[in-house]
Formats: structure tokens, C-alpha cells, sequence
């Protein structure tokens, strides 16, 4: 691996417990540990998987003005969420847009008192800090935590964390809340990147390691490589950003109005006032052009990332897979991908060329595997 | 005699038939096999074409034809159950059979001890 990966918090531990490293946005990730991919994927789903997720970015901003509004206005001429009604202890997804409306970056925004605490995708955190940096700098302070990001992900994820800070357990989905954690200053969020319940906790870099041996000695919790991070994440009909979103797509068509709420909407107090606002509330309005779907091959072959997709056995392509594999939990081959909106509506048939041949796929419902969230 | 290639195959060679699959090594890096794809029984081999695929969770790899020839045989018990292959790579989990061409064309081909060094 060449010398200019850079090393996790985490590095020395993923090599002590057989991980396979792999070049992964600049650093040495583990792409899979002994168990191997299928069997930890299927734990995270049965009880509980510890991933090492230190190469995201931590941003914090804090408001220069002391009034925590004032950072979430600024942030919200970025973002097409609402950041000024975020409650303290409360975290949303959120969306960096480019002039155009298509996606810089994917994010959480988490209210934490004082501050705003963001996390952003390994590959774009140099470009979302400069982004951050050059937008924000006069309204708020712009710090990247150097912090290490563990997930605790999986059913048995909240007993598992409440043996080391009991008041997890009254944490529910997108709660975030600082909390003493053998001896240091956590932010844990009831969250996570595998559609299970589960936790993402942000330590001080040189805690990562003891907080890590701690929740793996865990008879219930194996270490997680990226993997199975991203079958999970598939399963769970989560975006990649890179693959199933990127620059040249936008929230509408990728499924992801959702995150836009009514009051940054036409008509809403806060309409628009966010980068690409005019093509993106027309969208809302007008339907998007294309899709992002689930894709469920008919047959064994797996679909992958690139491979056309066509109306019909003869035809010119008419969409593009954007991620693609094998779902461990439903063992079979699962996809995502973009179509017209006419042939998006699950239960339609269309084709996916793979190695020359055009095969049966059907739109399918996302996700995959029902969420296991704890909303309440 | 079982004989190796650079491309992560072994072959059995029984008078000009020969059976191909892949090494343990091989197996070892490719993770959990969750689907493959075998050449038909009658289809004519160039050496260095794609002859079949192997796919894990992650990725598909192509296996290369080690020799030129006619496949005989394919391992229908592998493709109704990849997971055999990562198993016994070496063993059960053997792909197809294949009637070389010029039987002098596995001369090349490394042994045991050839391949246990190349594969370091």
C-alpha cells in the first residue's frame, strides 16, 4: 500500500483482529476481518457489528455570535433542510448542493448546545471544509475534529453501549447527546449507515483504541469491515455518495425530497435561499424526469455499478445501475439505480446488460430490508 | 500431475483432458463466492479468454482460460452452490473440464513449490 494512506486511530487494532486493509478514500481501511463479508453482515443484522469510520470528516461550527441561530441560518443558504428548527440534542441529514442543484456531498448536521457538528463523506471532507470554510467563515468558526468515529450498529447495539453509559438507552433515532464514556467526552449519535438501530460515537483520537477493545470484547459485537458496510447500506437502500448520488444528480430524482421539508418549499417561511433553489423546488413541483429505484434481478447474476439498463431486449439504454452486489440477508443479488419515471414504479420489468447480455431485472421497492430504527 | 498458473488456476490433466479451478489463494482473497458463471459444455477455449466468472458479495472476477480446448465437463454442484468453491477450491470446488488442444501446452506451467513461491 503506498506510503501516502493515511492511518486511522484504529489502525493498529484492525491489523490485531486479522482485517484485510485496503486503500479507501486516502486511508488504509479494513475491507473485511476473518469472519468475512457474509458472516459480518449477518451478525450486524442479528446482533450487533463495530465499524471503524475515522476517515469521515467532523466538522464543528460554531457561531461567533454566540447565538446558535445565527450559525444555523448561515448553514441553511447551503443546505435545503430545516437547520433553525433543529431542536438541541436533535440531528438531520442533510445535502450540500452545488449552483445546479446537484450533490456536493451528503451530511448529518447534529444540534449539540453550542455548536453545529457535521459529518461528511471521507472522499469530499477537503472539499466541504474549503466549501464550509468559504461560505460560513464570517458567522461562524470553522473546526475540523481531529476525533476518532466508531458505529455500534445492530439490535443488540443499544445493550451492548448502555453497559458502558446507561442513559444511551433513552437515546432515540437522530438523538445526539455528549456523555462521559470511560473517562472522556463522547458525542454519540442513535444512528447510523446499515438501516439497523444502532450508534455513532466521536472520541478523542487517542481514546478510539480502549473504547474500541471495550464494545469488541463484547461476546455479542464483531469488528465490520467495508464490506459489509456497504451490502448493508445497500440492503438498507441507502445512498453512496459517489455512486448513487453525485454532482450530476439531484434530491428529487434520487429520492431524497424527503430531506427537503415544507418550510424550505414554495410557500414556506424560509422558501429557497439554498444553492440550485429555482431548479430544485420546479422539480418538486413538476416530478423528476428520472429515478432513482431498487433494482431485483430475476435471476442469480449479480448487477453491478455501471451496467446499462434498458427498456427492452433490443433497445437503446435508457438508465444506469448505480450500485449493485449480492444482499446477504435476502441472498440475492440487489441493485440501485436510475430510470425514466415511467418504467420507476416497483413491479416494473426492464433489463440490465451484463456481460453482454441484457437480463430480467424488476423495479423494486427501497429498502430492501425493513428499517430497525427506534423512532419512540 | 497438478499444475499451476499465474492467473490463480490449478489444472489436473487425465490423458488430454484437463480440470481447471481455482487455487486456494485465490479463493482466500476473493472472499464468500456468491454466484458463478461456467463456460458450456462444448465451447471452444482460447487460451486467455474469459471462460468463467466468479463473483463475491463485492466484486465479479473473470477466470482465464489457462490452455486452449473444448470444455467437456462444467461443475453444475459449484453453481448451485458457490459457496463450495471457498470451501474446497482445490477439490470439490473444481470448475469444468477441458480437452486440450496440444497437451504439450501445460509445459510451462509451474508445480507446487513454483506456485506456493509465486503466490507469496
Amino acid at each position: 500500500m503506498s506510503p501516502d494512506v493515511a492511518r486511522t486511530p484504529l489502525h493498529a487494532l484492525h491489523l490485531r483482529h486479522g482485517g484485510r486493509m485496503v486503500p479507501f478514500a486516502g486511508y488504509a481501511m479494513p475491507v473485511q476481518y476473518p469472519a468475512g463479508l457474509l458472516k459480518e453482515h449477518l451478525h450486524t443484522r442479528a446482533q450487533a457489528g463495530l465499524f471503524d469510520v475515522s476517515h469521515m470528516g467532523q466538522i464543528r461550527l460554531t457561531p461567533r455570535s454566540g447565538d446558535l441561530d445565527d450559525a444555523a441560518r448561515a448553514l441553511e443558504t447551503l443546505l435545503p433542510i430545516d437547520v433553525l428548527g433543529l431542536k438541541p440534542g436533535r440531528q438531520r441529514y442533510g445535502l450540500l448542493l452545488d449552483g445546479s442543484g446537484g450533490i456536493r456531498d451528503d451530511l448529518m448536521v447534529a444540534h449539540c448546545g453550542d455548536s453545529l457538528f457535521l459529518v461528511v463523506n471521507a472522499a469530499n471532507k477537503a472539499a466541504d471544509e474549503a466549501y464550509l470554510r468559504a461560505h460560513l467563515s464570517d458567522i461562524c468558526e470553522v473546526t475540523v475534529l481531529a476525533r476518532a468515529l466508531v458505529a455500534l450498529q445492530g439490535p443488540g447495539a443499544e445493550e451492548v453501549l448502555a453497559r458502558l453509559a446507561p442513559e444511551v438507552a433513552e437515546m432515540r433515532f437522530m438523538d445526539v447527546r455528549m456523555l462521559g464514556l470511560l473517562g472522556t467526552s463522547a458525542i454519540v449519535t442513535r444512528s447510523g449507515y446499515t438501516g439497523e438501530d444502532g450508534f455513532e460515537i466521536s472520541v478523542p483520537e487517542d481514546r478510539a483504541e480502549a473504547l474500541a477493545e471495550a464494545l469488541l470484547s463484547d461476546p455479542a459485537v464483531l469488528p465490520i469491515g467495508l464490506g459489509a458496510r456497504d451490502s448493508l447500506r445497500l440492503e438498507a437502500g441507502l445512498c453512496l455518495h459517489g455512486n448513487d448520488i453525485d454532482p450530476g444528480t439531484d434530491p428529487v430524482e434520487a429520492g431524497l425530497s424527503w430531506a427537503i421539508p415544507k418550510v424550505r418549499r414554495r410557500g414556506g417561511a424560509r422558501a429557497g435561499g439554498f444553492p440550485g433553489a429555482g431548479r430544485i423546488l420546479d422539480a418538486l413541483e413538476a416530478g423528476p424526469a428520472r429515478r432513482r429505484v431498487g433494482l431485483a434481478p430475476d435471476g442469480p447474476t449479480p448487477v453491478r455499478a455501471g451496467a446499462p439498463l434498458f427498456a427492452d431486449e433490443t433497445g437503446a439504454a435508457v438508465g444506469q445501475v448505480t450500485s449493485g452486489g449480492f444482499g446477504p440477508s435476502l441472498q440475492a443479488p440487489i441493485a440501485m439505480g436510475y430510470l425514466p419515471a415511467a418504467l420507476a414504479a416497483p413491479g416494473t420489468r426492464v433489463f440490465a446488460e451484463v456481460r453482454g447480455k441484457r437480463l430480467a431485472v424488476t423495479v423494486a421497492g427501497l429498502p430492501f430490508v425493513p428499517a430497525g430504527f427506534k423512532r419512540t | 500431475m497438478r499444475k499451476f498458473t499465474d492467473e490463480h488456476e490449478w489444472l489436473d490433466c487425465a490423458g488430454d483432458v484437463a480440470t481447471v479451478g481455482i487455487t486456494t489463494h485465490a479463493a482466500e482473497q476473493l472472499g464468500d463466492l456468491v454466484f458463478i458463471e461456467l463456460p458450456k459444455v462444448g465451447a471452444k477455449l482460447t487460451k486467455g479468454e474469459a471462460a468463467a466468472v466468479v463473483e463475491s458479495v463485492k466484486a465479479a472476477s473473470d477466470v482465464y482460460a489457462p490452455v486452449s480446448g473444448e470444455v467437456t465437463e462444467v461443475n453444475e454442484a459449484a453453481v448451485a452452490d458457490p459457496s463450495s468453491v471457498g470451501a474446497d477450491p482445490q477439490g470439490a470446488g473444481w470448475l469444468y473440464r477441458i480437452r486440450l488442444d496440444d497437451p504439450a501446452s501445460l509445459d510451462g506451467l509451474m508445480d507446487e513449490a513454483a506456485y506456493a513461491e509465486f503466490a507469496k
